[in-house]
C-alpha cells in the first residue's frame, strides 16, 4: 500500500479525535478523544519512517506513548480527585476560571 | 526721602499684619491702637516726605523710586516703582490724615464687635492698598493697588458677614469693581501697545506720539475703570448697598478715599487725556450726568446712610467732571475738602445710629436736637460745607470747579448749568436729612437719651429686612456709642470738622490764595489748561450764584421739613411718577439685571444642564467610558472558562494555520 | 493481501474512533478506544513497526486502558448529561470537518513522490527491538532519560492528587488546613464565592466536601 493511505487514515482520526473533544461534556471521554489524537499522530510518525527507511520515527512514537501514557494519569488523577470533592464532572459545569 | 517713602507703605501693611496674625496673642484694645498708631506713623511721614519733596526745586519734583525690578520679559518692565510728586503727596496727605482720624473714631465706635481685631487688619490692609494706588509709579503697581483696593472694599462692607443683605452687597461691589479693572487693564494693553513701557513718565512723555483711536479707546477703558470705582453711571449701582458696611468703613472708603480712585487716575493720567479730547469730553458729561441723577434720588430716599451715600455719588460727578474738563487743581481741592466734611457726615451719621440702637430710617428718626448738641452741630458744620455756604470749605472748591468748566466755554455751558441745578438739589437733600433728623418732635430713643439712658435695643434685627440676629461674631456688637459719650470720636469728628471749616482758606479766588494750585503745579506741567483761569467778573457771578442757590436750597428745605410738615406728603402725591422713578434709583438696578444678569445666568444654567449633562457627560466621558467598556467586554467574552472553548479556539487556529501554508504551495 | 490487511484494519480504525466520540456511554467509549487501538497495532505491523506495535497493545491497550477501565468504574455515570447543545455540536464537527479536509488536500494535493511509494528498502533489522533498543541508547538518549523522569514525575503527581487528605474526608468537624488556608484571607476565594458571599457561600479549598 501506498503510505498516502496510511497518512489518510491517519489525518481522518484526528479530525474525528478534535471533533470529539470540541463535542463531548465528558470529561474522561474528553481524554479518550485526545488519545485518539495521539495515536493519529503514532500513525502518521510510523508511516513516515516506514517512508524513510529508518527507525526514528519509531523511536518518537515510543516517546510519544510514553507521554500519552502520563498525561493520561495525571488527567485521570485530577478526575478522580475531582469527583472526590463531590463537584460534577462535566466540562460546561466547572468554568470558575473566567473572565 | 525714599526710606520715608517707603516706610509710608510699610507701616500700614505691618499693622495689618500683626493684627492679622497675633490677635489672639494681643490684649483686647491692641488692634485699635496699633491700626492707628500705624496709620498716623505713615501720616507721619507722609508729612516728611512732604518737606523733603518741596526742598527740591519746581523741575525735579518727580521722583521715581524703584524696590526691585519683576520681570523683564520682552519689552515688559514690571518694576516695583514708585512716583513722589505733587500730586501723590496731595493724595497721600488726604489718605494718611482722614484715615487716621477714622481709625481713632472706630477704636471707640467698634467697640463690643466680637470681629475688633479683623476690623482694624482690614482697614490697615485698606490704607495701604490705597497707598500703592497712589504711590504707584507704574500701570503694574496701579493695577495691584486697584485691585488690592477692590478686595479691601470687599471684605470690610461684608464686614458683618452673617447677614446676608451685607454679603449681598458685598459680592455686588465686587463684581462691578472688577468690570472697572477690567476696563483699566485692557486701557493699560492699548496705551501700553504704543508707548513700549509700562512707567508712566515714560509713557506721557511719548503720548504725544500715539495714535489717536488708539488713544481713545484706551482712555475710555481707563474710564470705564475709573467709572466702577467711584460709582459713576452706569457703574454706580453697588455704592448704596455698599452702606451695609459699617459706618467708619463708609465714611473712609466709600466717602474719601477709594471712590476718589478715580478722579486720581484721571487727573494722573493727564497727558493721555489732553490728546484724546473725546474721551475727556465722555469723562466730563458722565459726571455731570451722574451728579444730577444722584441728587434726584437723594431727595427720596429715607435711609440716612443712603441719603450720604447719593451724595457722595453726586460729588465725586463734580470732581469727574472737573478733571475731565481740564480743571484738575480744582477737582482736586474739592477732594480734599469733600474728605473733611463727607467724612465728618458719616462720623456723626454713625452717632445718630447708634443713638437709634441701629436703625438707620429717617422715617423713624427726629428731635435729636437736645439730646446730642455735639452730634448736631457736627452735622450742621458738614451740612453747610456740603451745600456750599461761605467760608465752609465746601464753597470754595465746588464754586471753583464749577467757574472753571463754565470757562471752557462752549458746550460747557451746558455743564455749567446743570451743575448749579445739582448744586441746589444738594443743599436740598442735605438739610432736608439735617432737619428731619434733629428737628421737630422728640422720637422714643431722643427723649431717652435726653433723660440721660441710651436706648437699648431687645432684639437685634437687620434695620433693612428685619431679620432676627444676634451679636456673636459675624453680626454688630451689643455695644452702641455715641459721639457725646467718647472722646476719642470728639477728637476726630472734631478735627475734621475744623478742615471742613477752615479747609476753604487753601485756595481763595479772586486775589486770595493758590496753595493747591502752586503745590500741584510741578505735576500739571505742560497741561493745556494750566492757562485755564476765569475772569474776575466770571468769578464774582458764580460766587454769588452758588450762595444764593445754596442759601435758597436750605430756605426750601425748612419750609418743606420744618414749616409746613404735611407739605411733603403732598408733593409726593402730586409728582408720583417722578418720585417713584427717583425712588426706584432710576430702574437701574433693574436694567442691569434685565440686560446683564439674566441672559448670563440663562448662559450658566444652559450651560449645566443641557451642556454639561449632554454633551460633557453623556458623550464625551460617557462615550470614552463606553468605548473602553465594550471593548473589555468583548474581550472578556473570550475567558468564558469552557474547556471546549479553549478547545475549539485552539483547533481553529491550527486548521488556520495548515490552510494558511497549503494557501503558500 | 497487505491491502486487504489494510482496509480491515482501516476501517476497524475508524470505526472505533467513531465509537469513542459517539457512543452515550464512557465505559463503551472506552472499549470503543481498544478496539482502536489493536486496529492500530495491525496497521504498525503492516509498516513494518513491530516492535511499536507490541508496545502498543501491552503498554497502550494493556495498561492505560485498564487505568480508565478503573476510573470510570469508580466514577460511574451519575447523570451527567452526554453532549452540548445543538449549536456547539454543529460547529464542533464543523471545525473537525474543516480540519479533515485541509489535511487531506495538504496531502493529496501537495505533490508528493514520497507517498505514493511503497517506501525506501528497509533493512533486514528494520523496527526490531533490537535497533529500537540501539537508537535509544544511543542517538535518542536524552529524550528517553527525559522520558523515564516524566513517567516518575507522572506518578507520583497522581498519587499526590487523588490521595486522601490525612483524616476522615466526611468529618466537617475538623476542617483540614493547607498552605493556602493559612495564608489567605477567609472570604478569598475564587470570583464566584465572592459574589455569592453575602448569602453565606463559604469557600470551599481546605475544607471537606
Amino acid at each position: 500500500m501506498a503510505i498516502g493511505w496510511y497518512l489518510a487514515v491517519s489525518a481522518i482520526v484526528f479530525s474525528i479525535g478534535a471533533g470529539g473533544v470540541l463535542t463531548r461534556r465528558n470529561p474522561l471521554v474528553t481524554l479518550l478523544c485526545l488519545e485518539l489524537m495521539l495515536n493519529a499522530a503514532n500513525l502518521a510518525l510510523i508511516a513516515f519512517s516506514r517512508m524513510h527507511g529508518n527507525g526514528d520515527g519509531q523511536v518518537f512514537a515510543i516517546i510519544v506513548m510514553v507521554v500519552a501514557a502520563c498525561e493520561v494519569t495525571v488527567g485521570l488523577g485530577v478526575i478522580v480527585a475531582m469527583h472526590r470533592r463531590g463537584l460534577i464532572i462535566d466540562v460546561d459545569e466547572l468554568r470558575e476560571l473566567h473572565g | 526721602m525714599e526710606t520715608l517713602a517707603w516706610l509710608v507703605l510699610i507701616l500700614p501693611l505691618a499693622g495689618s499684619l500683626i493684627s492679622a496674625l497675633g490677635f489672639r496673642a494681643l490684649p483686647a484694645r491692641a488692634p485699635a491702637v496699633i491700626g492707628t498708631a500705624a496709620i498716623a506713623g505713615a501720616f507721619a511721614c507722609t508729612i516728611g516726605v512732604l518737606v523733603k519733596l518741596q526742598d527740591l526745586d519746581a523741575e525735579h519734583r518727580q521722583v521715581v523710586f524703584v524696590a526691585w525690578d519683576y520681570a523683564q520679559t520682552a519689552g515688559v518692565d514690571a518694576k516695583l516703582s514708585i512716583l513722589i510728586d505733587p500730586l501723590s503727596v496731595f493724595m497721600m496727605l488726604v489718605v494718611t490724615g482722614v484715615s487716621t482720624l477714622i481709625h481713632l473714631y472706630s477704636a471707640t465706635y467698634m467697640k463690643g464687635d466680637r470681629g475688633y481685631a479683623r476690623f482694624f487688619s482690614y482697614l490697615n490692609f485698606f490704607v495701604f492698598s490705597m497707598l500703592v494706588l497712589v504711590m504707584a509709579g507704574n500701570f503694574f503697581l496701579l493695577v495691584v493697588g486697584w485691585a488690592f483696593v477692590g478686595a479691601a472694599s470687599y471684605l470690610l462692607i461684608s464686614y458683618w458677614y452673617r447677614r446676608t443683605t451685607a454679603t449681598t452687597a458685598g459680592l455686588k461691589a465686587f463684581v462691578i469693581n472688577v468690570v472697572g479693572d477690567v476696563g483699566l487693564v485692557l486701557g493699560t494693553y492699548f496705551i501700553f501697545r504704543h508707548s513700549g513701557t509700562l512707567d508712566f513718565l515714560g509713557t506721557f512723555e511719548t503720548a504725544g506720539s500715539q495714535p489717536e483711536g488708539s488713544l481713545t479707546a484706551g482712555c475710555i477703558l481707563l474710564l470705564v475703570g475709573a467709572f466702577a470705582k467711584s460709582a459713576q453711571i452706569p457703574l454706580h449701582t453697588w455704592l448704596p448697598d455698599a452702606m451695609e458696611g459699617p459706618t467708619p468703613v463708609s465714611a473712609l472708603i466709600h466717602a474719601a478715599t477709594m471712590v476718589t480712585a478715580g478722579v486720581y487716575l484721571i487727573a494722573r493720567m493727564w497727558p493721555l487725556f489732553e490728546q484724546a479730547p473725546a474721551a475727556a469730553d465722555v469723562g466730563a458729561i458722565a459726571g455731570c450726568v451722574t451728579l444730577l441723577v444722584a441728587g434726584t434720588i437723594g431727595l427720596v430716599v429715607t435711609d440716612l446712610k443712603r441719603v450720604i451715600a447719593y451724595s457722595t455719588m453726586s460729588q465725586i460727578g463734580y470732581m469727574i467732571m472737573a478733571v475731565s474738563a481740564g480743571a484738575y487743581a480744582a477737582g482736586l481741592f474739592h477732594l480734599m475738602t469733600h474728605a473733611f466734611f463727607k467724612a465728618l457726615l458719616f462720623m456723626a451719621a454713625g452717632s445718630v445710629i447708634a443713638a437709634m440702637a441701629g436703625e438707620q430710617s429717617l422715617d423713624k428718626m427726629g428731635g435729636f436736637r437736645k439730646a446730642m448738641p455735639f452730634t448736631f452741630g457736627c452735622f450742621v458744620i458738614g451740612g453747610l460745607a456740603l451745600a456750599g455756604i461761605p467760608p465752609f470749605s465746601g464753597f470754595f472748591s465746588k464754586d471753583e470747579i464749577i467757574t472753571l468748566v463754565g470757562e471752557r466755554g462752549g458746550w460747557h455751558y451746558a455743564l455749567y448749568t446743570a451743575a448749579y441745578v445739582g448744586s441746589f438739589l444738594t443743599a436740598v437733600y442735605t438739610w432736608r436729612m439735617i432737619f428731619r433728623a434733629f428737628w421737630g418732635k422728640a422720637v422714643p430713643e431722643a427723649e431717652e437719651l435726653e433723660h440721660g439712658h441710651l436706648h437699648h435695643a431687645e432684639e437685634h434685627r437687620n434695620p433693612a429686612t428685619g431679620e432676627l440676629e444676634d451679636t456673636d461674631v459675624g453680626f454688630p456688637g451689643p455695644e452702641h456709642h455715641i459721639a457725646e459719650r467718647s472722646a476719642a470720636m470728639k477728637v476726630a469728628m472734631g478735627l475734621l470738622a475744623v478742615g471742613a471749616i477752615v479747609g476753604g482758606l487753601l485756595q481763595i479766588p479772586l486775589g486770595g490764595t493758590d496753595v493747591v494750585d502752586t503745590f500741584l503745579e510741578p505735576t500739571f506741567e505742560g497741561s493745556q489748561y494750566a492757562h485755564l483761569h476765569a475772569s474776575d467778573g466770571f468769578t464774582t457771578l458764580s460766587l454769588i450764584i452758588g450762595t444764593v442757590l445754596a442759601v435758597g436750597g436750605i430756605a426750601v428745605a425748612y419750609y418743606i421739613w420744618v414749616l409746613k410738615p404735611g407739605l411733603s406728603a403732598q408733593i409726593q402725591a402730586r409728582f408720583s411718577g417722578l418720585h417713584r422713578l427717583f425712588a426706584n434709583k432710576w430702574y437701574f438696578d433693574e436694567l442691569i439685571e434685565l440686560v446683564i444678569v439674566r441672559p448670563f445666568s440663562w448662559f450658566g444654567r444652559f450651560g449645566q444642564q443641557t451642556f454639561e449633562r449632554v454633551v460633557v457627560d453623556g458623550t464625551f466621558v460617557g462615550g470614552t467610558t463606553l468605548v473602553v467598556r465594550a471593548g473589555s467586554a468583548a474581550v472578556r467574552a473570550l475567558q468564558s472558562g469552557l474547556l471546549r472553548a479553549y478547545a475549539a479556539l485552539l483547533v481553529l487556529g491550527l486548521v488556520a494555520v495548515v490552510f494558511y501554508f497549503l494557501l503558500q504551495s | 493481501m497487505s491491502e486487504v490487511l489494510f482496509f480491515l484494519a482501516g476501517s476497524g480504525a475508524i470505526a472505533g474512533a467513531l465509537g469513542v466520540v459517539s457512543l452515550r456511554n464512557a465505559f463503551y467509549s472506552v472499549l470503543a478506544l481498544v478496539c482502536h487501538l489493536l486496529s492500530l497495532a495491525a496497521l504498525f505491523l503492516l509498516l513494518q513497526a513491530q516492535f511499536v506495535a507490541a508496545a502498543q497493545v501491552i503498554v497502550y491497550a494493556g495498561a492505560v486502558m485498564v487505568l480508565y477501565v478503573f476510573v470510570v468504574s469508580y466514577i460511574g455515570q451519575g447523570g451527567v448529561a452526554m453532549q452540548m447543545t445543538g449549536r456547539g455540536r454543529i460547529g464542533g464537527y464543523l471545525f473537525a470537518g474543516a480540519l479533515a479536509a485541509e489535511l487531506m488536500i495538504a496531502m493529496l494535493g501537495s505533490g508528493l513522490h514520497a507517498i505514493s511509494t511503497d517506501g525506501a528498502k528497509a533493512d533486514a533489522g528494520f523496527g526490531d527491538p533490537e535497533q529500537i533498543g540501539s537508537l535509544l541508547l544511543t542517538k535518542f538518549l536524552f529524550p528517553f532519560e527525559a522520558a523515564s523522569f516524566l513517567l516518575l514525575i507522572a506518578a507520583v503527581g497522581a498519587v499526590v492528587l487523588a490521595r486522601r487528605r490525612g483524616g476522615a474526608i466526611d468529618d466537617p468537624a475538623q476542617p483540614v488546613l493547607s498552605v493556602m488556608d493559612m495564608i489567605r484571607d477567609e472570604h478569598l476565594g475564587t470570583m464566584a464565592e465572592t459574589v455569592n458571599a453575602g448569602e453565606g457561600a463559604q469557600p470551599t479549598i481546605g475544607r471537606s466536601s
